[in-house]
């Protein structure tokens, strides 16, 4: 059998580890549980482009793991993607599918078009079958005008004008449906974006801490992080904690100086 | 039982003034049986960046091994050590890489970026990244740890007082877990040296 040499490899996913964990399933232990984004993430268009929102918090099972995390990522200098799901796969895909625009516009030398993220997103989806855990909301403005999509983890897309995603999509949902109407302000879209957000901040236990917006139009993007606050920290004690120093039990310490290092000075080019 | 309590373990690292400490537990353990009391937890890439595995032992040593084998790969291509953020990609992209039959690990990342920054970093078993400004925890004792964190950290804090603050924040913390303790290792780097110290704490 060929000795396994730890090469930087060519890409995908690697399943070496499949046959292990598959044994230690069968002896009863459980698998961990992934970071996931319980999350709520929308997105509508409104008369000059698009606008997305989404809440920054982060869990672990029922623990809360970051409480200000970014959950609108970049594609394209035009287009921006919220993502739900595990935390890895929306990171991972984003990352993925935003070096292949890159690519794809260095070769064609176009803005990258909204529709061309969707097909690369859903293809790549729909091939690993739901288990790449990653519900989108894709949106952006390109030649063709402003468009927002949602992805499904199996690879499924609409094309909407305004669109919720992940466990605090219904909360979202009965604003947008009670509020929203065609041919909205850019104000009056934030605001409306905030109000669902914030619907799902409050209602559904999954999301929460802050809301984040990101405005898009044709020739200019605006990324609002951070742009609502409604869930200061208000426990915080004014004296804290003092430890003085050497409060704390020692048994052995090693200190080590750090030398500079030495820096190669930028040499000639060797000249004839 | 979770794959992740087999060993057990606790780690924490927290940001202060152009400084930075990582902490561990000592314990290693199979289920309920404590094997050792001196295992190491927190390795080191370079001397401003140290990178900490929570989870199964086994898991971490051998993502230890690749990663040292991938910096040093790094550093002969591009002759200089790697920056922490680019390290913390390193790590996401490798975790991901098995995201079918994923490594039993947490790691958390520490490190002093160029200007002297400190720069934390911690990733569940898949490899998403969570960056923090102020500290982060990760293993068994990772529920207690951040209640622990979340009342004793304050900002710009000077080396003698984090070291004191994680210290403090990692010793209460393991004594809620049957699973982590056996003892405390502190590890805190400023832009001059690098300090490692051996706590005492609650042996069981």
């Amino acid at each position: 059998m060929a000795r396994m040499s730890d090469v930087p490899p060519k890409g995908g996913f690697s399943f070496d580890l499949c046959r292990r964990n598959e044994m230690l399933l069968k002896k009863g232990i459980q698998l961990p549980s992934f970071r996931k984004t319980g999350t709520t993430i929308v997105g509508l268009v409104f008369q000059d482009g698009i606008v997305l929102g989404a809440d920054t918090r982060a869990t672990e099972g029922p623990i809360v793991a970051d409480k200000n995390c970014e959950k609108i990522h970049y594609m394209a200098p035009n287009i921006y993607c919220c993502g739900a799901g595990t935390a890895a796969d929306t990171e991972a895909v984003t990352d993925m599918v935003s070096s292949q625009l890159q690519l794809h516009r260095y070769a064609t030398g176009r803005e990258s078009r909204v529709i061309t993220a969707l097909t690369l997103l859903k293809s790549h989806l729909f091939s690993y079958q739901g288990h790449v855990s990653a519900a989108l909301v894709l949106g952006g403005v390109d030649v063709t005008g402003p468009h927002l999509h949602t992805v499904y983890p199996h690879g499924s897309t609409d094309t909407l004008p305004f669109a919720t995603m992940g466990s605090g999509s219904l909360a979202a949902m009965a604003v947008f449906e009670s509020k929203y109407r065609d041919g909205l302000t850019r104000d009056d879209g934030i605001q409306l974006v905030c109000e669902a957000i914030c619907s799902g901040i409050f209602n559904d236990l999954g999301s929460g801490s802050n809301v984040d917006v990101c405005v898009i139009t044709k020739g200019q993007t605006e990324y609002l992080r951070n742009h609502q606050l409604p869930n200061p920290r208000t426990y915080v004690s004014t004296k804290g904690y003092n430890f003085v120093k050497g409060h704390t039990e020692v048994l052995a310490t090693k200190i080590k100086l750090l030398k500079p290092k030495a820096q190669v000075p930028e040499g000639d080019s060797m000249e004839e | 039982m979770s794959i992740f309590e087999y060993n057990g373990s606790a780690l924490v690292a927290m940001v202060g003034k152009n400084c930075f400490a990582i902490a561990s537990d000592r314990r290693l353990g199979v289920q309920l049986q404590t094997i050792a009391t001196d295992f190491q937890r927190v390795y080191k890439i370079h001397d401003k960046l140290y990178v900490g595995l929570s989870g199964l032992a086994t898991d971490a040593q051998t993502l230890y091994e690749r990663l040292v084998f991938r910096h040093k790969l790094y550093q002969l291509r591009e002759e200089r050590d790697m920056k922490p953020e680019t390290f913390a990609s390193l790590v996401s992209a490798l975790l991901y890489e098995k995201r079918f039959g994923p490594y039993f690990c947490q790691p958390v990342i520490a490190g002093l970026g160029d200007d002297d920054v400190p720069f934390i970093c911690t990733m569940d078993c898949l490899g998403a990244k969570e960056l923090a400004k102020d500290f982060v925890v990760s293993g068994t004792a990772s529920e207690s740890l951040y209640g622990a964190c979340e009342s004793m950290y304050k900002p710009n804090m000077e080396p003698d007082e984090l070291f004191e603050t994680i210290s403090q924040a990692l010793l209460a913390s393991v004594d809620r877990d049957c699973l982590s303790g056996w003892g405390g290792y502190v590890l805190l780097v400023t832009p001059t040296e690098v300090q490692e110290k051996i706590l005492k704490g609650r042996m069981d």
